[in-house]
């Protein structure tokens, strides 16, 4: 299993040399870039399907191959790879769906002039996103972590004489940048206390238990362990990348990418990895689960942002117009239904979730990719309308990753891996923290639970919109199916949205005992929790029924008539379509703020620092007027002590000031060297 | 060892080229620009030649050339060579033929240009060298003259000021520490680097010196050494120097200038005043902050791009010296964190010495299409028209903020891992300076490169393969030193270990 590990490094570095490839490919070259990209991660989806079989063997080891990167003092940096489950799942799961979203590109981004170059950033963040899956080093994920950065800014930015994607590049970039300062400080925090960064390191790493238990005894300011104040830190980092409140406010500017990168990187993968970081340190964020006397616990905060992020995407969605604005905060909030499961202490129920979201998210942004190239780049539900008749396998994949999207019971994976988050918010097994905090401590249920039925009910209202009724602009009404190469990879998403959801369900929960590294499943009947199930199929049904009654059984007339829910409530809905001003509240504090500290900084700079030494030149210049030439001397003086070679020099300055200095110059440089050289000659002889 | 007197050839090839250069005075300006570069290249070449002699492993100078010169005043020629100097001579001999290359159309007084260019090249390899304080000084008072000359010659319209403002502000810190050394060479009779070390190690020295005149000594070369670098808030001169010099001269001071003084705090102050420089590091290291931050934010304000990457270098070079205040105020041993701080402060000098080079380049560039324009919001749409350029530049502005994968990463992290240990709440607020240095790059690069093609980018040529070839050998470094950093950190982490060992 360790020549696995050493292996892996492959995995990514495939893509990486697809992405090589590319950067060198002349324009004209599309089907080199966009061939050895496919070709690469077609390599990668193998060899990851092998490692997984290799992981799934000893579902308990965690194999790892550790090497020193540079010298540092007396030890060295040292990274690694690491497989496990965990890893070997999600590789598995990204480039697959990579693959299909590459193969899906090929047909849409088909008349871009700049195709070459998107095939390379595609495959730049594929690598770098397979590096963080493999990293078996804090400091390894973060480089990768940053690099994901780099290719999502890249690709947010691809239609960079837009102003407006230039403009959501560079928020993104910032916006996930300020939770990054604060995992930085955690990675150095760890370095400083550990003085190493690896995951596993034969009983050295940070993940093992001599590490989590000198940082959950270590008490540092406010009483808080140095483990929950290191796992809150390093949290910042997932809540800039999985767009947690507060910093969710990048990720649905994002969607002016182009429309296959929005279902990569802003919905399947490179989002959650803020998910996948909190999974992988897990054993450090919950190190403090049992200490008692402090005043909170690294999982209690995730599970409150969680739970916040999941109702608040949800709700926002309600009052979007565009098709990927709506599955933008969608995927926002099941983000946070993902680190509500982190923090209620099942990290397999979030990864279990991240999985089917990533296929059925991935499903539902291709279909919106494929309703817009054919609508000619119309993305505004209002004005689409009437697609189910024109565009059928689009209609019938989309309304597969609906179902799943919003939990319709039993046969979609999404309500089997909802269901395993609900559950786990129910029963706290793994917070005890929150479990001591009684009615409070199911203040996260009760988010999921409104959480369930705004999904359906938004995503009815999509479908319908969308799909139903019948075409309201030209747009709208001369569409055609698309091509093979779109629809494909579509049918072949919808069977995973299907299928994936038999991996965990609570009868056999093959994937969470694996992820665990146990090797046996033990299942239980669908009756134990019963309740819970049968209340949240309620809840779904009550959305869906919502949304259709809304939408569904009188659609829209015409592409301006009011939407039936700003009637009854035009307020609530304006302030929804207005993202309930989060832009503007940062825009007015945080924006406000930083304009004032350059506007302090370079006013000091002019007035204060530069005032003084005017003030300084002004009394020398003073003094000069007193006693003629006070100035050439103060500043010759200077040279003359420095010796008989830089007197010649002085002159040259004072020279140059009456203006000739050119004819006078040669004459002492050449002085000048002569007299060096002289000198040293001298000197070695 | 060898029998050559490598160092010297170092130091003195550039002027022999210099000393062609005045007495060819019917040589073409082609000529002229082919002479330069050659001598220019001489010390990439000898300097490479110097690295297969040096033994990384072995500590201590290396090289030594030590000769007595003027005997009644125990003054020496003596260089040496050490992984830090290796690394600063490397760095000129990579930054220098660049900035000659982006020098090439410089057609008014093109001899002149080049043969000044050489001295100053030359006297920056002496300051990297000499290990006697007597031509230390000198090297270090003639690199202002060519400087001088350059910016106030071939400079923007607001170069005289600008010129003479760089040259009395630089002398009037020098003056101060010129002083300081007289007051030492008065105690005790030798100018001599490595010797004053070891009297400082034993303590010696500031007995010799005596208290009160200890701290005055100490002020006066850290005077010296801080509107060199410059330590905020001594770095008024720079702002102008930097944006009114012709672009060769930009990327020279920005790319090797400015490391002069951070390599005399770790050459000089540290060693010699550990001291005092440990009783100071309570101001000093919020000073270093105030670079960072405030020079940072105050490049988000700028909008000529070339004082606003002016900004990043005060901001970038203070991270160098965060680092050293951090280590020389720490009262707990903590030989890892001060490894960490030594060995990022390094790699950031080099790696900031590529990159901040490489983006006055691009400025340069952009300047050149333009007929002189540099305003922020005077391009807009560049890519569209210069994809080539757009990259490029996207490289060097990438490692320049700290992107990992590239060069600047390992310097910053390990300056921040450095400081972590011995200052926290120093590596927290610095964290502000990440992040204002984020905001002005991309908002550079937004303006310049993206939106609709405006007016100024129509017509705008891509690199032509001149200019290629001055931005492409830095931008493969950047890669390179980014992914496999153990090339350099293999020539100074012996060193470092060192240093980190005897902290008190």
């Amino acid at each position: 299993m360790n020549v696995a590990a050493q292996s892996l490094w492959l995995i990514p570095a495939l893509p990486l040399a697809a992405a090589g490839i590319g950067a060198l490919t002349p324009r004209g070259g599309r089907m080199l870039a966009a061939g050895s990209a496919i070709t690469a991660l077609f390599a990668s989806l193998v060899l990851s399907c092998l490692a997984l079989n290799t992981a799934l063997a000893n579902p308990a080891v965690h194999a790892v191959h550790n090497f020193a990167w540079f010298d540092l003092g007396a030890g060295a940096v040292r990274l690694g790879w690491l497989l496990d489950p965990l890893t070997a799942f999600m590789c598995v799961m990204v480039t697959l769906v990579g693959l299909l979203i590459f193969i899906f590109s090929l047909g849409y981004m088909k008349e871009d002039a700049n195709f070459t170059r998107f095939f390379c950033f595609l495959s730049l963040f594929a690598a770098a996103m397979l590096g963080l899956l493999v990293a078996n080093s804090l400091l390894l994920l973060f480089i990768c972590w940053e690099l994901v950065g780099l290719a999502s800014y890249l690709l947010i930015g691809f239609w960079f004489h837009k102003p407006s994607a230039a403009a959501a590049a560079k928020k993104a970039f910032i916006t996930t940048r300020i939770g990054d300062l604060g995992f930085l400080l955690g990675i150095l925090w760890l370095y400083d206390a550990r003085g190493t960064l690896l995951f596993f390191d034969g009983g050295a790493g940070i993940l093992e238990h001599a590490s989590l238990a000198a940082l959950s005894g270590q008490t540092v300011c406010c009483g808080l362990a140095a483990a929950t104040a290191i796992g809150l830190l390093v949290f910042c980092g997932a809540i800039g990348k999985s767009g947690q409140f507060p910093l969710h406010v990048w990720l649905p500017d994002a969607m002016e990418g182009p429309t296959p990168v929005s279902a990569l990187i802003h919905a399947a993968t490179m989002v959650a990895a803020g998910v996948f970081l909190i999974a992988r340190v897990y054993p450090l964020m919950e190190a403090d689960k049992l200490l008692t006397a402090v005043p909170v616990h690294a999982l209690t905060v995730v599970a409150f942002i969680g739970a916040i992020t999941a109702l608040l995407g949800a709700v926002i969605a309600v009052g979007q117009n565009d098709i990927k604005r709506i599955l933008a905060f969608s995927t926002v909030s099941q983000l946070g239904y993902m680190m509500l499961a982190l923090g209620v202490g099942s990290w397999v129920a979030a990864i279990f979730h991240l999985l089917t979201h990533a296929f059925f998210k991935a499903l539902l942004f291709l279909g919106a990719g494929s309703v817009i190239h054919a609508a000619h780049h119309e993305q505004d539900i209002r004005r689409l309308g009437g697609l189910r008749g024109s565009m059928k396998t689009t209609f019938a994949t989309f309304a597969i990753g609906m179902m799943a999207l919003a939990g319709v019971p039993f046969l979609f994976s999404g309500f089997w891996s909802k269901e395993a988050i609900l559950h786990a918010a129910h029963a706290l097994d793994g917070s005890p923290a929150l479990r001591s905090f009684g009615v409070v401590g199911q203040l996260p249920l009760a988010i999921g639970l409104a959480g369930v039925v705004l999904t359906a009910f938004y995503m009815t209202r999509l479908v319908a919109e969308t799909f139903f009724g019948s075409a309201r602009t030209a747009e709208a009404g001369d569409v055609h199916e698309n091509s093979a190469v779109m629809t494909v990879p579509l049918v072949l998403l919808a069977v995973g949205s299907v299928a994936l959801g038999f991996l965990g369900t609570p009868a056999f929960p093959w994937l969470q005992a694996r992820l665990l590294g146990e090797a046996e499943v033990h299942g239980h009947s669908l009756l134990e929790g019963g309740g819970l199930m049968a209340l949240s199929i309620v809840l779904v049904a009550l959305g869906l029924g919502a949304g259709w009654a809304l939408y569904g059984r009188r659609p829209r007339a015409a592409a301006a008539a009011i939407d039936p829910l700003a009637a009854r409530a035009p307020g609530v809905v304006a302030a929804l379509a207005d993202r309930l001003g989060f832009d503007e509240l940062y825009a007015a504090t945080l924006g406000r703020l930083s304009d004032l500290l350059a506007m302090l900084a370079a006013g000091l700079d002019r007035w204060v620092w530069g005032g003084a030494v005017n003030v300084l030149a002004g009394l020398g210049r003073a003094l000069g007027l007193i006693s003629q030439g006070t100035d050439e001397s103060v500043i010759n003086a200077s040279f003359d002590d420095a010796g008989a070679g830089l007197r010649g020099t002085g002159q040259v300055y004072s020279r140059a000031q009456t203006g000739d200095a050119h004819g006078y110059l040669r004459v002492t440089a050449i002085a000048f060297v002569i007299i060096v050289l002289i000198i040293v000659l001298g000197g070695i002889r | 060892m060898s029998a050559l007197p490598w160092l010297s050839l170092i130091i003195f090839t550039p002027w022999v080229g210099a000393l062609l250069l005045a007495l060819s005075s019917r040589a073409s300006a082609a000529a002229c620009r082919a002479v330069a570069l050659g001598f220019s290249l001489s010390t990439l070449l000898i300097g490479a030649v110097a690295w297969t002699h040096f033994d990384s492993a072995a500590g201590g100078y290396q090289l030594v050339e030590r000769y007595p010169w003027i005997s009644g005043l125990n003054v020496h020629y003596h260089l040496g060579l050490d992984g830090m100097s290796l690394l600063l001579v490397l760095l000129t001999g990579l930054v220098a033929p660049a900035a000659l290359l982006a020098s090439w159309r410089v057609e008014r007084d093109a001899r002149l240009f080049n043969l000044l260019f050489l001295l100053l090249q030359g006297a920056a390899l002496g300051v990297f060298l000499a290990l006697d304080f007597f031509h230390w000084f000198v090297f270090w008072e003639l690199s202002l003259v060519p400087a001088f000359f350059l910016i106030r010659l071939w400079g923007g319209p607001g170069a005289a000021p600008a010129a003479y403002q760089f040259v009395i502000y630089t002398i009037a810190g020098s003056a101060f520490m010129l002083a300081a050394f007289a007051a030492i060479y008065a105690a005790t009779g030798t100018l001599e680097f490595p010797q004053l070390a070891d009297l400082a190690a034993k303590g010696s020295l500031a007995v010799k010196l005596g208290p009160a005149w200890a701290t005055a000594v100490f002020l006066g070369v850290f005077l010296g050494l801080a509107v060199k670098v410059p330590l905020f808030p001594f770095h008024t001169w720079l702002p102008a120097a930097y944006a009114e010099a012709p672009t060769g001269a930009s990327m020279f001071l920005t790319g090797v200038m400015s490391k002069m003084g951070v390599y005399g705090f770790l050459r000089i102050l540290w060693p010699l005043f550990p001291a005092q420089l440990h009783a100071a590091s309570g101001v000093l290291l919020w000073l270093a902050l105030g670079g960072v931050v405030l020079g940072a934010f105050a490049a988000l304000k700028q909008t000529d791009l070339k004082r606003m990457i002016a900004y990043s270098s005060i901001n970038h070079v203070s991270y160098c010296l965060l680092a050293l205040f951090a280590v020389a105020g720490a009262t707990t041993s903590a030989p890892a964190a001060a490894a960490s701080a030594f060995s990022g402060a390094l790699l950031q000098m080099f790696n900031h010495g590529l990159s901040a080079s490489a983006l006055f380049f691009c400025v340069g560039v952009l300047e050149a299409r333009s007929g002189g324009r540099r305003g922020l919001d005077d391009f807009g749409g560049a890519r569209t028209a210069a994809p080539v350029f757009a990259g490029l530049c996207g490289i060097a502005m990438f490692s320049s903020l700290g992107l990992p994968g590239l060069n600047g990463f390992v310097g910053e992290f390990l300056i921040f891992r450095g400081v972590f240990g011995l200052a926290p709440w120093a590596a927290a607020v610095a964290c502000l300076g990440l992040l204002a240095t984020a905001l002005f790059l991309l908002t550079f690069w937004q303006r310049v490169f993206h939106g609709p093609v405006a007016s100024g980018a129509r017509n705008f040529a891509d690199l032509a393969p001149l200019e290629i070839a001055t931005l492409l050998p830095g931008v493969v470094l950047m890669f390179l030193l980014g992914v496999m950093p153990q090339l350099l950190v293999g020539l100074i982490n012996p060193l470092v270990t060192a240093w980190a060992a005897h902290l008190p």
